[in-house]
Formats: structure tokens, C-alpha cells, sequence
């Protein structure tokens, strides 16, 4: 809400007034009685340039007297200004700044829009704290202890987020509306209103698409070894893909499952060096072995659950059934923008943002709205990545935002008057 | 267990799950372990609704880590993963984290 000031006088019948007006907008302000106090009567005659009261200030900004701020709200001005929700009975919470999501580029947004006074709202959505929570150890966050666990570390985000006036709520935006402004957020447990907003919605595991994949999930097809590895001990098990994930994947399965074939579909990994050099080492030991030039055809199974995959050669097209199981999935993500469809520009699903050199870098195709992290990025998706968009994000909207502020002033009232 | 249906989540064993199950119409188990990070990211949602059906639905959580053998009499093979029993039998199954209304609306359902 904007910082509202207002000298008035003893006996002032537009005091009252503007008075009244303010508090039917149910705005907060303060009052500077001038009354008998030549002091405060010279500070308002030098900020204001009147020497008439009421005199309304928001944000610091000049308005003017009753006048000014009735004629601000006869043209629908005075709403925005005063940066209040929408009227009561429409039951949205306003907020200057609301960052949806709550991987490292939300909750960095969020702790620099805090630390730049903007009182963001976060909205967690229902992974909280994304996809790292579901990963075990993050070996290349600068900094992070040798033992530091993506779990532990999204638990410190939020711990650094909440030592700043951010406002937490636990709720999953269902669908969004950015033809109107304010921006509209209608949420599972309530509705909001926005002036601008950071995109922070991350990206959610693929999957192959296989009808038979759809009907093992949960039943031996997992996008989570941290989650579901568990059910496999001493099992034989499958990784499809070749990049970061797959490899981890394999990696973390290679301690608990009897095998792990990992199933890729090109004959060379895409995944980190060091990464790579540590598969090699479990294969050398027998404990996975590697499908190259394949995909998977089939997800074999019973009653029970999944019991093997069919795999074809990408060459040759000759297929063979592999025994596992459990199969996981690492194929790669899909940013989560399917509630800003129409709405925002997006390129392969992915939000398209500035970049460039000019500042405004993670603005979209709509002024006002930004996004941060795996949403606006099919090419790195680091948790360092996302973290560092996450803080041009907030920059880039508190920019936004005293723009908005400065420009929505009346223009024609200045101090020289 | 002393309440027949409480306002909050209660904690079940291989043990006494069946005991559970069976006593209260509507039961709500969620398979979870405490190294899961979404089952970790659902369980104030839990809570939630444990609190909102107050007494027309029991949440009852198993630590799979622990306890093993209803999570395989179940076919339970990834986490979260949800069943709602409706008169001792199970009605439904929700398999990953699962958002509020999804929840809702599946018990809704069993509800009738």
C-alpha cells in the first residue's frame, strides 16, 4: 500500500472530505494537523507550492487538494495510485509484487524485492522449494558445503527469504489473467491482484508420452529416483536419457538397485564431465551397463507393475526387452507456462524475455511481468542460473514499479505552480 | 489411536493400519517417507484438509521407510503416493504430489 500524507486544518471542510474519500477507499494515512503549528504550515506551503488546504502527498508524490484527488478517482486513477486491492467484495489480496514460485529464482526474487522494499508476495505453488527438493547432492552451488543436499538447500532459501518482509502463501495459482491491470491470480484458496509480477514457475519432468508409461506410473515408472529408488533395492532398474538428470539418476540408482541400464538415444552423453567420469566408473564395476542409439518403445508390465522395457535401435530399428523394474524417466523438463498461454510470448513453451544489454533483461512480452529460472531458460537451468535471474527479475521490477509510481503522479501539478 | 476421526493427521503403523482403515469410513493414507521431498511439499495440504473434513475423514500417514508391508500389499512403488478408503476398501489411488483441489475433489467424490 502507498504511504498516503495529508496536511489538513481545524474546520476544513475538504479535509474532512479527502478525508473521507481516502477512508472509503479504505486507504491508510497520516495526518498533518497545520492548524497551529507554522512550522508544518511553511513545510507544506514549500513541498505542495499551495498555500490552501488539504494538500495530499502519496508515495511522496504531489497530488493536490480534494479536487485533485476526487477528479483521480472519478477517472479510475485513484485505485492504482493508491496501490489498494480491488474492492472488497471481489475478496483479492493486492500486492505491489507477486513471484510465483519457489525454486532458487523465486526465492531470490524475493528476498532482493524485499530488500528493495516492495513487500512481495510469494506463491509456493505445490512442489515447494521445486525441483531440487527431489535431487540429493547440489556439488556445484559456489559456496555450499561439501555434504549440502538440494532439499537442505531450498530449506536455507526459504529460511533467507523469510528473514526479509516477504509474505509466504502456501496456494497454487490455477489460472492467471494479464489483460487486465491490475494482473489477476486466481489461486486454489484464494484470488490476487498484482502490478507486476515474476514468473517463477519452473519446469517439470517429461515424460515419454507412452500410453503404456501413463499406465505404470507410480506402478514402476518414476520421475524421481530420491523419491521412488527406495522400492528397488537389489532390482534390476532403468535411466532413460543421457543429460545431468539421467546421469544423477543413474548414479544414485547405482546404490541401490541390483543393474541400472541407462537408455539413451544418441551414442554420447550430454550430462557434466565429472558426472560422466563417475557412470564410467560404475560401469567399469558392472554395476550399469549403457544402451546407446536407443529409445523406448514400450514400458512392460503386469498386474503387479512394470516388469521391463522394449527398446529400439535408432539405426536398425531392431527392438529387445530389457528386465526392470523400476523405469525412470529423465528425458529432460517442460517449463511449467501452460496458465500463460495466449497471453504471454512463449518460444518451444518457454517464456521469451528481453535480454540484451539494455537492462529490463527478464521482462516478457508484457511490461510489468518477468520471469526468472528454468521458465525462461531451456539452455542452462542451473540452480545458479535460476538464482541469478531471479535477482535481475527483482531489479527489473522494482524499476518497473517506481516508474509506475513516479509516472502515474498528475504531471500538471508541480511544485512551481 | 484414541479419537475415531481427529482434525489433524494421525500417524499408522503396518500394525494398525487395517484397524484404521476399517473403523472410520473415510480414510485418506498418505505412503510418504521423511527423505521424500514431495512428500514433504504435500503435507501442510494434508493437514489442511485433515482440519477442513474434520470429522467426516481420517488422514493417516504411513513413514514407508519404516514400514513396508502395506505399501507393497498396495503396489505402492513411488511416494507421495495417496489411497482413499471408503468403508475399508480402497476408492481411490493419486499417485505425486497432488494439489489441494485435486484432493478434494476425490474425496468429494467418495463422499458421494
Amino acid at each position: 500500500m502507498s504511504e498516503i500524507l495529508i496536511y489538513t486544518k481545524d474546520y476544513c471542510g475538504f479535509c474532512a472530505r479527502a478525508k473521507a474519500l481516502l477512508k472509503a477507499k479504505g486507504a491508510d494515512f497520516t495526518e498533518i494537523d497545520i492548524t497551529r503549528d507554522a512550522g508544518l504550515q511553511a513545510e507544506m506551503v514549500e513541498r505542495s507550492g499551495r498555500r490552501t488546504v488539504p494538500q495530499i502527498f502519496i508515495d511522496g508524490h504531489h497530488i493536490g487538494g480534494y479536487d485533485d484527488l476526487a477528479a483521480l478517482d472519478a477517472a479510475g486513477e485513484l485505485r492504482r495510485l493508491l496501490q489498494l486491492a480491488e474492492p472488497a467484495n471481489d475478496g483479492a489480496s493486492h500486492h505491489r509484487l507477486i513471484i510465483i514460485g519457489t525454486g532458487p529464482a523465486g526465492y531470490t526474487a524475493a528476498i532482493y524485492a524485499a530488500r528493495a522494499g516492495l513487500e512481495p508476495a510469494v506463491i509456493t505453488g505445490v512442489e515447494i522449494g521445486g525441483q531440487l527438493t527431489t535431487t540429493t547432492e547440489v556439488e556445484n552451488w559456489p559456496g555450499g558445503d561439501v555434504t549440502l543436499q538440494g532439499p537442505e538447500l531450498m530449506e536455507r532459501f526459504r529460511d533467507h527469504a523469510e528473514r526479509f518482509d516477504v509474505a509466504l502463501i502456501r496456494d497454487h495459482i490455477r489460472s492467471a489473467d494479464l489483460s487486465r491491470r491490475p494482473f489477476r491470480l486466481e489461486g486454489e484458496t484464494q484470488a490476487y491482484t498484482a502490478d507486476s509480477l515474476i514468473i517463477a514457475t519452473g519446469a517439470t519432468a517429461r515424460y515419454l508420452g507412452l500410453p503404456s508409461e501413463a499406465g505404470f506410473k507410480g506402478r514402476g515408472v518414476s520421475a524421481c529416483a530420491t523419491c521412488d529408488g527406495f522400492f528397488f533395492r537389489d532390482k534390476p532398474v532403468a535411466v532413460v536419457g543421457g543429460g545431468n538428470t539421467a546421469v544423477e539418476e543413474a548414479l544414485y540408482l547405482a546404490n541401490i538397485a541390483s543393474h541400472v541400464t541407462l537408455v539413451h538415444r544418441r551414442d554420447a552423453l550430454k550430462a557434466e564431465r565429472i558426472l560422466q567420469d563417475r557412470l564410467f566408473t560404475k560401469v567399469s564395476q558392472g554395476k550399469v551397463s549403457i544402451l546407446w542409439d536407443h529409445k523406448v518403445d514400450e514400458v512392460l508390465g503386469n498386474e503387479t507393475g512394470v516388469t521391463g522395457l522394449r527398446v529400439r535401435h535408432v539405426g536398425t530399428g531392431e527392438t529387445q526387452d530389457l528386465t526392470a523394474d523400476g523405469v525412470f524417466i529423465a528425458i529432460g523438463h517442460d517449463p511449467n507456462t501452460t496458465l500463460f498461454a495466449g497471453q504471454l510470448d512463449r518460444d518451444g513453451g518457454y517464456l521469451r524475455t528481453k535480454g540484451g544489454l539494455a537492462g529490463n533483461a527478464t521482462e516478457t512480452s508484457l511490461p510489468g511481468v518477468f520471469a526468472a529460472g528454468d521458465v525462461a531458460d531451456p539452455v542452462y537451468r542451473q540452480a545458479v542460473t535460476s538464482a541469478a535471474t531471479g535477482a535481475m527479475a527483482a531489479l527489473d521490477a522494482e524499476r518497473f514499479l517506481a516508474g509506475l509510481t513516479a509516472g502515474g503522479a498528475p504531471q500538471t501539478e508541480t511544485l512551481a505552480a | 489411536m484414541t479419537a475415531v476421526s481427529t482434525n489433524e493427521p494421525i500417524h499408522i503403523t503396518d500394525d494398525d493400519f487395517d484397524t484404521v482403515v476399517k473403523r472410520d469410513d473415510l480414510v485418506l493414507v498418505d505412503f510418504w517417507a521423511p527423505w521424500c521431498g514431495p512428500c514433504l511439499a504435500i503435507a501442510p495440504v494434508l493437514e489442511e484438509l485433515a482440519a477442513e473434513y474434520g470429522d467426516t475423514l481420517t488422514v493417516a500417514k504411513i513413514d514407508i521407510d519404516q514400514h513396508q508391508m502395506k505399501a507393497s500389499t498396495f503396489g505402492v512403488r513411488a511416494i507421495p503416493t495417496l489411497v482413499l478408503f471408503k468403508g475399508g476398501e480402497p476408492f481411490d489411488t493419486l499417485v505425486g504430489v497432488q494439489t489441494r483441489s485435486s484432493l478434494a475433489a476425490a474425496i468429494d467424490r467418495a463422499r458421494g
